[in-house]
């Protein structure tokens, strides 16, 4: 029965039963939207990693990460093929590659970079390189045994261009200087121009070729459906690959990423305490003004034999059902507005060496989460009701003869 | 003489001591936080910017104009000393040094790797930048050292070095001639930037110029301030003077925004999502306070009517309504102002330990702790915004006070 009580009397009042949900409404909507955009920049700089050569898992030889070379490479591919096909779920793809450090000299100019061998049709699955990826020229093909992708920041410090040679050395199997030209066959662009200036792509046959290793890999990218049991497939891997190998998970590859997250979560729940406290202060205001108007009213329930408690939970279930509804409505208003503005996503190209530098990606795509959104509405209930304690003490601590004289 | 508006909203405010008190609060927290978050966001560029000036980029660097593009090793600074006789004499500089670079080939016993050989001046440059305090194993090159050089930790990893060893250097004079020597490792350095710790290794300015060729010239003259605030003008004094010299023409001077154009835009786009943070919060604020604001004028209908009865025009009451919300603003305002002031300079002396976020943070150059940093700036911004947003608030019960119709407002219970 009290929660039908409660229900009425904050209809009886309409005007501010309006001015209080709007407070709340629009707390909420504020820690929401705040939210959002920065899950928005997260996903982005998530996405933009693992999209740049990273992948959700990798596989390398045991030393390679700390030490990339050529000499630590996975021999055994079928092992590795076979493991694969086994562990991955049906959808995952997957890719190999060659990667070493190689310095790249043409007439005019000469720089370190880093030369990726790649199967063209399986890498553009994995990562951004890819047909789509190309701004001059064309993608790589199986016939293009001496073509190199170069990025457009590469291409501007060589002063070079589509057709035009470049020289890429390394070191080969046999600890010699390799080295060998070739042909630029197309330039490509990517989100960051660090990935422009760092990545060339050659065949992987080639660059076999180049540097003395018959039937070696350096590394194995996988990409899962939807990301999903990341930790278990890895693990899953790792048992069944055993010694000699290294299976990584894009959390340990990109530990500042990873840093950045965790970061997050406590900065979420710190913008949410500090918006309540803000809109707190308004919501112990009005609902005071509301129980001082009604001072006779709790002044004759006292005297027809009502219980203080009786009060206290009366004017707290008021408070509950206020700020079950300011929450929702306010929930419902963040959802529209992220998702208007999710569908055109936020651009941030005019600023895009900024971004670069914090490792945004140009485009932010505000979005959220369940636990977002969860969090957000246990904070406000939870100390809406703890801030409505007072106002409800004062109503039930109203003597009555005092309370009926007061007009 | 207190005008009689201003002493009946003084008085009113005072009528519900409880409301006013909340209200003034809420502008209060407002004002606290924004203070604080704007002195903490300040404090952090400028920890930002001086740990990356000192690491690598100095606060301004005078080079030959075409150095930057592609550093061809052609673009030199002839006369070095010239210029540093104009910085001696330019008031306002901490220190300067002299720097030359060359990609090369670098080579160990089992290794071969492409970086970045670094000249630099062992003196000069341990007072101006932070170089001397990251040598993690090994020492610092004295001003003797001839075949020495100073490692990353990445790079001696990849190199397979260690102190000690030696390295073999190969790339291209600035005469065009092939550029060889072999140095060995005193130092190996750390800076927790991995691009840095990659990048290269640095050997005595001396040697660096015998090598490759130099004859004396360098390419950068890379100068610290000793205040952040006058970069600015001190460059532009510097830029007038160089152009004086005899080569003066081919050279520019520029500074950290220009040498890093990421870091700057970076701080740009922290600072508006930060206002736009601040900016929510604040309309939060403000809604609590209109909230309050159009309680009290709903709960006074009454009293209103009366007053409009015996002839109180719409406008007096308007004027002090808005007079009442006036003086809650500024008694919150100063009460925020005052505490936010004191809790920043309390964490401006002892600083904001970040351990959490190391890892991150030393990608940018941030160690340890974070030093809000209270200024004119950072303490007016916030309560600002907050003043122009409650007097907004303020404004909407007050015009409808004006519509109020005596009769019925007096029968409202």
């Amino acid at each position: 029965m009290h929660c039908q009580l409660a229900w009425r009397n904050i209809w009886r009042n309409p005007r501010r039963t309006a001015v209080i949900l709007t407070a709340i409404i629009i707390g909420v909507w504020t820690m929401l939207m705040v939210t959002a955009l920065m899950r928005g920049v997260s996903n982005g700089m998530v996405k933009n990693a693992v999209s740049t050569l990273t992948g959700e898992i990798q596989i390398h030889a045991q030393g390679y990460r700390s030490d990339p070379v050529i000499e630590h490479s996975m021999t055994d591919i079928q092992t590795v093929e076979n493991t694969l096909t086994d562990v991955l779920p049906e959808k995952a793809v997957y890719a190999f590659r060659i990667r070493v450090n190689a310095i790249a000299s043409n007439a005019r100019h000469s720089g370190g970079l880093t030369l990726v061998g790649i199967v063209p049709d399986t890498e553009s699955q994995v990562s951004f390189i890819g047909p789509e990826a190309m701004r001059a020229g064309r993608y790589l093909d199986e016939t293009d045994k001496n073509g190199i992708l170069i990025g457009e920041a590469t291409a501007n410090k060589f002063d070079t261009e589509v057709g035009k040679k470049l020289v890429l050395m390394s070191q080969d199997t046999a600890d010699e200087m390799a080295s060998r030209a070739f042909r630029i066959t197309g330039i490509y662009t990517a989100e960051m121009s660090s990935t422009e200036k760092q990545f060339a792509f050659v065949h992987m046959d080639t660059a076999r070729d180049m540097l003395k290793l018959p039937d070696g890999i350096s590394e194995v990218c996988i990409l899962l459906p939807d990301g999903e049991n990341l930790d278990r497939t890895a693990s899953e891997l790792r048992a069944s690959l055993g010694e000699g190998f290294a299976v990584h998970t894009w959390r340990e590859i990109l530990s500042a990423i990873t840093a950045y997250l965790e970061l997050f979560d406590g900065f979420m729940m710190l913008w949410y305490v500090v918006t309540f406290i803000a809109m707190g202060f308004g919501i112990i205001n009005t609902t005071l003004m509301s129980v001082f108007e009604r001072m006779r009213e709790f002044g004759v329930l006292k005297a027809l034999g009502m219980k203080p408690w009786w009060i206290v939970r009366g004017v707290l279930t008021e408070s509950v059902f206020l700020l079950l509804l300011g929450s929702a409505a306010g929930d419902l208003l963040s959802i529209v507005t992220v998702g208007v503005l999710a569908a055109t996503g936020i651009d941030l190209s005019s600023l895009a060496a900024g971004a670069e530098f914090a490792g945004l990606s140009r485009i932010i795509y505000p979005s959220l989460t369940v636990t977002d959104v969860g969090m957000a509405n246990l904070v406000v209930c939870l100390l809406g009701v703890v801030v409505c304690v007072y106002p409800a003490v004062k109503a039930a601590r109203f003597t009555p003869v005092e309370a009926m004289a007061h007009t | 003489m207190m005008s009689i508006h201003v002493k009946m909203a003084w008085r009113n405010i005072w009528r519900n001591p409880r409301r006013t008190v909340l209200t003034v609060s809420a502008i209060a927290f407002a004002c606290l936080v924004l203070i604080f978050m704007l002195s903490f966001q300040f404090g952090s560029y400028e920890t930002m910017i001086n740990a990356a000036v000192k690491i690598q980029t100095g606060h301004f660097k005078i080079q030959h104009k075409q150095f930057q593009e592609n550093h061809n090793i052609r673009k030199t600074i002839v006369h070095p000393d010239a210029v540093a006789g104009i910085l001696d004499k330019t008031p306002g500089i901490a220190a300067y040094t002299f720097r030359s670079r060359a990609f090369s080939i670098v080579s160990s016993e089992d290794r071969t790797y492409g970086a970045l050989v670094i000249g630099i001046d062992p003196d000069k440059e341990s007072r101006t930048s932070t170089l001397p305090d990251l040598i993690r194993e090994g020492e610092y090159l004295s001003q003797t050292d001839t075949d020495k050089a100073l490692i990353g930790r990445l790079l001696a990893r990849n190199l397979k070095v260690t102190t000690g060893d030696e390295v073999t250097l190969l790339g291209q004079g600035r005469d065009g001639s092939v550029a060889a020597a072999v140095v060995t490792i005193k130092g190996i350095y750390s800076s927790g930037q991995d691009d840095f710790d990659r990048a290269g290794l640095h050997i005595p300015l001396a040697y660096f110029q015998q090598v490759y060729t130099m004859s004396g010239q360098v390419h950068n003259v890379v100068a610290i301030v000793q205040s952040l605030d006058r970069v600015a003008e001190i460059k532009q004094q510097v830029q007038a003077r160089v152009q004086t010299l005899e080569t003066g023409n081919s050279l520019i001077v520029r500074d950290w925004s220009k040498i890093m154009p990421g870091l700057k835009q970076a701080i740009s786009m922290d600072l508006v999502s930060g206002l736009i943070f601040w900016l929510l919060l604040i309309i939060v604020v403000a809604f609590s306070i209109l909230n309050t604001f159009l309680m009290a004028v709903f709960e006074r209908t009454r009293e209103f009517g009366v007053m409009m009865a015996i002839g109180t025009a719409p406008s007096r009451l308007m004027k002090i309504l808005l007079t009442e919300s006036l003086f809650m603003t500024v008694v919150g305002m100063g009460a925020g102002i005052v505490l936010g002031i004191f809790v920043t300079l309390y964490f401006q002396t002892r600083g904001i330990d970040i351990g959490g976020a190391g890892e991150l943070l030393n990608q940018y150059g941030i160690t340890g702790r974070i030093y809000p940093k209270l200024s004119v700036l950072s303490t007016a911004i916030g309560p600002a915004m907050v003043f122009v947003i409650t007097f907004l608030a303020a404004l909407y019960p007050a015009v409808k006070v004006r519509r109020l119709n005596p009769v019925e407002a007096m029968y409202f219970a």
